[in-house]
């Protein structure tokens, strides 16, 4: 057992240190004593920055974007003769946390951690030479097209419906929750293909431009009063059968195929564990005057927060190891997933229960606002973490039937 | 970066599994809850032989000269066989002490012995105060030159009525001091207490009891340290094997018992629980090896202690919620005597309130954070 890095991973952190250190461009590094944010939220990021209104946020996005592509590490991931990295996972384990340390914002979106990895492995060479330079280059970025409103945990029910004409397939129906759509140039997405099969055998996976006629996307606003997600309508949108992915009907096993991915989430340990130092510090200087009275129950269930984060720390460590073991991890990750989103929603709730009445402050540029809101923006922001990617409840199912070999109910 | 265990603790972890699978299975350790010594001599010179008990101590002193790592990872073992008698009392509070504070004399004399099995060695270190730390420590030492004459009570102390030795914190005018006490003489008294683990605390009145020093006078305090920091990790190792057992019968049993017509843990009421148990015990492991590695690796003296307390106030709370459920699962029959899974209920409490439990680790835990 051993917590410390090998001298070659010694040397690997210090040159992804330097890097960051080098080209982070100065709007992307975190103020002194100030939240620095979710950053990777579903509305925010590189994608929102790249397509901002703000000419500024724009030359920033592309400025980091031009810097990682320049050393290969924007798809640390993917094997190099596809243009990415090739880094092995323990390497992106590294990357990932040292980024995170840095605050420093991904750039290529779902394209370098969903759509690509799906490419290289089931894609024609055509398609594969068509897409992955362009989502290397930040030129395309891609939202996801799983979720319907009736097709939710239970995907493999989804009903959106595409019909094979000629060499065109025609789809009708409907997605939803698509995040990201209005900030995206193609969408991904599972279609229903042959309504005979059983559920999971009658799926396909198709790609198609967002701007192909009779696809609309219409915003939904969630709960913080935010652009994130969508809904996704298709009528009669005709998509090239050049666009499937993979072969026809067997795009469940299409959608479910990642690349050799560093998969511990080591990059929330980091930033709860940043953000309590950033309060810590914010409470030492000027939010002095934010303390509540009533301080010491407080103060000690942040204690149990950052104890809970070094048990993330761990679980994520776990993860890597068990996968440089050159093992597949089989629970462990969804222990991870729930642990870690949990311990999000508890973190931001004993985060703005230290602000008492102020923890009510919404407007982040509020003089009456402790560290710009950012505490009650992640208590609402943190809601969907454990619904997302898999909700807690059907992880905790794997865990008890995959992982402990309990019977399926 | 590696949280797996090497080949020689896989090794260590398995053998002890076989053996005390055969040596200490549950009828044992029921026997041993009636028993008044509360242990067999005969399991206990069987686990010498193993080379237990001189894990720790170095191969000069007649030990295994292993590291704290790998003696986390026999604990381990003990805590899931619930292995009853004075094992952790002697090592961590026998052998450890005087590898920490102990003149090359006294080493040579107790260690070889205590890996032996020959002599045991418990530590009295809490009082009726039933505080953890250095104020804590009331009774009076008088020291002159190395003999320590000491008066006081000592509670709480395990297994005393069976050691040979104490190793007893007491106070004189220089401050915290230790001594090396033999329990037989007139001026030590020991009155087992009944307890809800069935093991053997003691109360320990010193009446003028005469004993040697250990360490410098005075130094005492500083000496334990280490000693205490040890002793709390392998009381995190031992809650760790312990609510690992628990877990794993928790779910065998919910795979067996039906009702409704089918197993329990086909209902997801049951497999979130055993899906949080998992969670609770895996964070415990990891957490208690962290401390566990950065002891042995030396890493900084700041890291460390804040290791350990955070080890200590996660596993005395995780591994509570583990045999809550357990019990849980288990519904009516858990509840009796008869039926395993309570021994390791009523043990899980006294790990936790060894060394001091959540409450007193987390407030420890948010001083070194500067909160
Ligand atoms: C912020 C956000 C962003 C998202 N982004 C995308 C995106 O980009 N693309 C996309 O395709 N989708 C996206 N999703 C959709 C997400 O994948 C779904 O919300 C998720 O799969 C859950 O489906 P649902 O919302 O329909 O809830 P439901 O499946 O209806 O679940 C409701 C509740 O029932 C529970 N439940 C369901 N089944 C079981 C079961 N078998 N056992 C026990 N409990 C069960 C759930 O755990 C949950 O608590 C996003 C969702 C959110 C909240
Ligand atoms: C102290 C004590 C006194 C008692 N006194 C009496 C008495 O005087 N007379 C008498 O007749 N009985 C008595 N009982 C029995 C008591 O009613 C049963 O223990 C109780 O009905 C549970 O049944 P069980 O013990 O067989 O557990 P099980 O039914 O086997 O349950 C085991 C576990 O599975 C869970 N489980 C079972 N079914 C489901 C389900 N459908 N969904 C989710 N979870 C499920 C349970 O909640 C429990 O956690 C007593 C029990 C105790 C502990």
């Amino acid at each position: 057992m051993d917590w410390s890095d090998s001298p070659e991973q010694a040397n690997f952190r210090q040159e992804v240190r330097a890097f960051i250190q080098a080209k982070l461009p100065d709007p992307y590094k975190p103020k002194a004593g100030e939240a620095t944010g979710e950053g990777e939220g579903f509305a925010g990021g590189w994608q929102a920055d790249r397509k901002s209104t703000d000419p500024k946020r724009v030359a920033t996005a592309s400025q980091w974007a031009t810097a990682l592509a320049d050393k290969g590490w924007i798809a640390p991931a993917w094997p190099k003769e596809y243009g990415g990295a090739g880094l092995s996972t323990v390497e992106q384990f590294i990357y990932n946390q040292e980024m995170a340390e840095a605050a420093a914002p991904s750039v290529g979106g779902m394209g370098v951690s969903m759509l690509g990895p799906t490419l290289i492995v089931h894609g024609s060479e055509e398609q594969k030479k068509e897409h992955l330079s362009r989502i290397l280059s930040g030129e395309v970025a891609w939202a996801q097209g799983y979720s319907e409103p009736g097709a939710g945990s239970d995907l493999a029910s989804l009903q959106t419906r595409a019909v094979r004409d000629g060499d065109e397939f025609v789809i009708n129906g409907q997605k939803i929750w698509t995040s990201g759509a209005h900030f995206a140039d193609w969408l991904f997405a599972l279609v229903r293909t042959d309504p005979q099969a059983p559920k999971h055998r009658g799926i396909s996976f198709m790609i198609m431009d967002i701007k192909t006629p009779g696809l609309s996307v219409r915003p939904l606003i969630n709960m913080g009063w935010e652009h994130g997600f969508n809904e996704t309508f298709f009528e009669d949108v005709r998509v090239p059968a050049k666009n499937l992915i993979g072969e026809e009907n067997r795009g469940w096993y299409v959608g479910m195929t990642l690349l050799d991915f560093e998969r511990s989430g080591i990059a929330g340990a980091v930033s709860y564990r940043r953000g309590m130092g950033e309060m810590k510090e914010f409470l030492g200087g000027k939010g002095k005057s934010f303390q509540r009275q009533d301080w010491n129950t407080t103060r000690l269930e942040l204690a149990d927060r950052a104890i809970e984060t070094e048990v993330l720390f761990n679980f994520a460590f776990r993860i890597v190891s068990i996968q440089n073991r050159g093992l597949v991890p089989n629970y462990e990750a969804s222990v991870n997933k729930t642990f870690g989103s949990e311990l999000h929603q508890r973190l931001s709730r004993t985060q703005s229960k230290a602000w008492g009445l102020y923890a009510n402050v919404w407007d982040r540029t509020s003089k009456y606002a402790p560290m710009g809101a950012a505490h009650i923006h992640d208590y609402v922001g943190s809601v969907p973490h454990s619904i997302f990617s898999g909700s807690n409840e059907i992880q905790r199912n794997v865990i008890a039937t995959r992982g402990l070999g309990l019977p399926r109910g | 970066m590696d949280l797996g265990l090497n080949e020689q603790q896989e090794l260590l972890k398995n053998s002890a599994r076989e053996f005390l699978e055969n040596e200490c299975p549950e009828t044992h350790v029921r026997e041993m809850e009636e028993d008044e010594k509360g242990y067999s001599p005969v399991l206990w010179q069987k686990m010498a032989e193993q080379g237990w008990h001189g894990l720790l101590v170095p191969e000069q002193y007649g030990g295994a000269g292993f590291d704290f790592v790998d003696q986390m990872v026999l604990v381990e073992e003990l805590g899931r066989a619930l292995v009853p008698g004075p094992y952790m009392s002697s090592v961590f509070g026998g052998a450890v002490p005087i590898l920490e504070a102990g003149s090359d004399a006294q080493k040579q004399e107790f260690l070889p012995k205590i890996a032996a099995g020959e002599l045991i060695f418990t530590l009295a270190l809490t009082e009726p105060s039933a505080r953890f730390d250095e104020s804590g420590i009331q009774a009076k030492a008088t020291v002159s030159g190395n003999d320590v004459t000491i008066n006081g009570t000592k509670l709480f102390v395990p297994d005393a009525h069976v050691a040979d030795y104490l190793i007893v914190a007491a106070r004189t005018a220089k401050g915290v001091t230790l001594a090396i006490v033999p329990t037989k003489q007139d001026g030590v008294k020991t009155t087992v207490l009944q307890t809800i683990a069935r093991d053997k605390q003691c109360e320990v009145v010193l009446n003028g009891a005469k004993g040697q020093l250990l360490g410098a006078d005075g130094a005492g305090w500083a000496a334990l340290a280490p000693v205490i920091q040890k002793y709390t990790v392998a009381e995190c190792a031992y809650l760790v094997g312990l609510a690992q057992m628990d877990f794993e019968i928790a779910v065998d049993y919910a795979k067996e018992r039906v009702q409704f017509g089918r197993p329990i843990g086909s209902f997801q009421a049951i497999q979130h629980k055993c899906a949080d148990m998992v969670t609770d015990v895996d964070g415990s492991r990891f957490i208690m090896y962290k401390a566990a590695w950065s002891i042995s690796a030396g890493q900084p003296a700041a890291e460390t202690s804040i290791a350990v307390n955070m080890a200590k106030a996660w596993c005395s709370e995780a591994t509570r919620r583990v045999v809550a459920h357990g019990q849980q699962i288990h519904g009516g029959i858990g509840f009796t005597k008869d039926y395993k899974i309570q021994l390791f209920y009523r043990r899980q409490k006294r790990a936790e309130l060894a060394f001091g439990d959540a409450d007193f680790h987390r407030e420890l835990v948010a001083q070194q954070l500067g909160l």
